[in-house]
């Protein structure tokens, strides 16, 4: 891709985020969109977020699972950013209609004490840096239309990040494996899935450590106080209005998120 | 008319374990062959193995997920029979050379310390007679050629039994919250899947309860002592030699097991 392809890409996301009408997939406009293209285009956005006001308060990573690494033919996850006004209190009651095609995703949500500046970071790294850790509800959501992605259009897509609904219980790491931390996804009260921490990218310390050590080729890292959804625990699942979710998860709390038709 | 009976499907089966050979459906042959037939080929095929020695420790429940009991047509789990002979001690492979193509799956295992006879048994009723928890690796081995199968095909089949694994560590049930008790499954050390215990029908208690009850209409009950395997928390890995199966829980510790 040339820069002013890169550009015209941005403002087309960018155009969705507005309209909440979906565009078709990038690859289709531009078949030669690399990974790099990808997160050109992404960070292009970024720019417009924080032009506008807008802060980065945090990063997602995405892919961190075998069955979603297949289904996207990538051996990496892949990451975005948490903008302010993307992280949304427990309980809050939430439009469906600020999102267009709206899928939940139950995640450890990492809070950082210190700055993490890769390359050569590890998982101790990591642990040493943790503040505490939240429960949340990822919302993630697709600016393709039907969630059609490719790996390039999901990564230009600021990872198809929408949202993150996190609890209000910080809980300090201390000595808990965060792989066998287990996780139970309800909807409506129904068990729609379970999980443990481990099925972000084998465990969400690891996920946080490929994240520091990624950002440092984009010559940035982590920061004290960001906050880290390090990968969800079960599959997406889609969500409608009038719906209420919540995700239980072994020794750090619940989380909530309630969906309504519009504003409240 | 078919010319299967009861004795002739148990022989068939036991066949076909002991000879390695796998099948078509027996429903194909035996389209009368219903729920209360197959379980009384299930039975049969316990009572010639304790005849030959085998001694019963124990039942395991089948189809505990929600959504292979949609896939099944059906609203409960279903119940069938472990035998001494199904012990796969701790640090052994998986016994390659009398399987057809066996798979792995970790569950929760309770064992019993009084005996629990239905009806009307419920989940925290059932939870206190349970002595003590442990992790397990479920082995199956369906008699039946690419596990394919008719609900009476399986329950005839002794909900496709081959073998299990217990854990290292017992614990108490109480203090522990077992639907939230997660377990992550690899296979040659990458993680493949995870779940908890709210995976087996909303809790493990509950497919105690529901093992109890549904004894009672078999005319059996629990009894002290007994094992009793909830059901798959994931979908069965398939493991052939060569591979290794890891389940790490929570807190009944980590379980091993070499494909031989």
């Amino acid at each position: 891709m040339i820069g002013a392809e890169h550009q015209a890409a941005a403002d087309l996301l960018l155009a969705a985020y507005s309209s909440r009408r979906p565009v078709a997939p990038l690859i289709e406009a531009y078949p030669d969109l690399d990974l790099a293209d990808a997160y050109r285009v992404q960070a292009l956005q970024v720019d417009a977020w924080q032009r506008n006001g807008r802060r980065v308060v945090g990063r997602k990573v995405g892919l961190t699972s075998p069955a979603m690494q297949r289904q996207m033919q990538v051996t990496q996850p892949d990451h975005g950013v948490l903008r302010d006004d993307m992280v949304l209190a427990d309980r809050a009651a939430i439009a469906v209609s600020a999102f267009i095609a709206p899928r939940v995703e139950p995640e450890i949500a990492i809070v950082l004490g210190r700055d993490l500046t890769g390359p050569g970071i590890t998982v101790a790294d990591v642990a040493a840096a943790v503040a505490y850790l939240v429960p949340s509800l990822e919302i993630i959501d697709s600016r393709i239309q039907d969630w059609r992605i490719s790996i390039g259009d999901t990564i230009a897509d600021n990872a198809s990040s929408g949202a993150a609904v996190l609890g209000d219980t910080p809980v300090a790491l201390g000595d808990r494996d965060l792989r066998l931390v287990g996780c139970n996804l309800y909807r409506d009260g129904a068990v729609v899935g379970t999980g443990a921490g481990g099925a972000a990218f084998g465990n969400p310390l690891r996920s946080v450590a490929w994240l520091a050590n990624t950002l440092a080729e984009f010559d940035t890292g982590l920061h004290l106080g960001d906050v880290i959804l390090p990968g969800s625990i079960t599959a997406a699942q889609p969500v409608l209005a009038g719906q209420t979710w919540s995700a239980s998860f072994a020794g750090l709390g619940t989380v909530t998120a309630r969906f309504t038709m519009e504003d409240s | 008319m078919s010319d299967w009976t009861v004795d002739r499907a148990a022989t068939e089966l036991l066949s076909c374990e002991d000879e390695r050979r796998d099948r078509g459906p027996i429903t194909e042959d035996w389209p009368d062959l219903d729920v209360e037939t197959a379980y009384a080929v299930q039975d049969e095929v316990l009572r010639r193995r304790l005849e030959r020695g085998e001694r019963l420790v124990g039942v395991k429940l089948g189809l505990t997920s929600r959504a292979k009991q949609h896939r099944m047509g059906i609203a409960a789990p279903l119940t069938a029979w472990l035998t001494d002979a199904m012990v796969v001690p701790a640090g052994a492979p998986v016994p390659q050379q009398r399987l057809i193509h066996p798979r792995a799956e970790p569950e929760i295992v309770l064992v019993l310390g009084r005996a629990l006879a239905g009806p009307g048994i419920t989940a925290v009723g059932a939870m206190g007679a349970v002595d003590h928890v442990c992790a397990g690796i479920e082995i199956i081995d369906s008699r039946y050629r690419d596990f394919r199968f008719a609900l009476p095909d399986v329950i005839a089949d002794n909900a496709s039994s081959a073998g299990f694994v217990t854990g290292p560590v017992l614990r108490s049930p109480d203090g522990l919250d077992l639907s939230l008790e997660a377990c992550l499954l690899e296979v040659d050390g990458q993680v493949v899947d995870s779940a908890t215990g709210a995976a087996v029908q909303g809790h493990p208690a509950e497919a105690l309860a529901l093992a109890a009850n549904s004894l009672s209409r078999r005319g059996r009950s629990l009894e002290p002592g007994w094992l009793v395997l909830t059901g798959g928390m994931t979908d069965a890995v398939f493991i052939g030699p060569g591979h290794s199966v890891t389940a790490h829980f929570t807190s009944l510790g980590s379980i091993v097991l070499a494909g031989g």
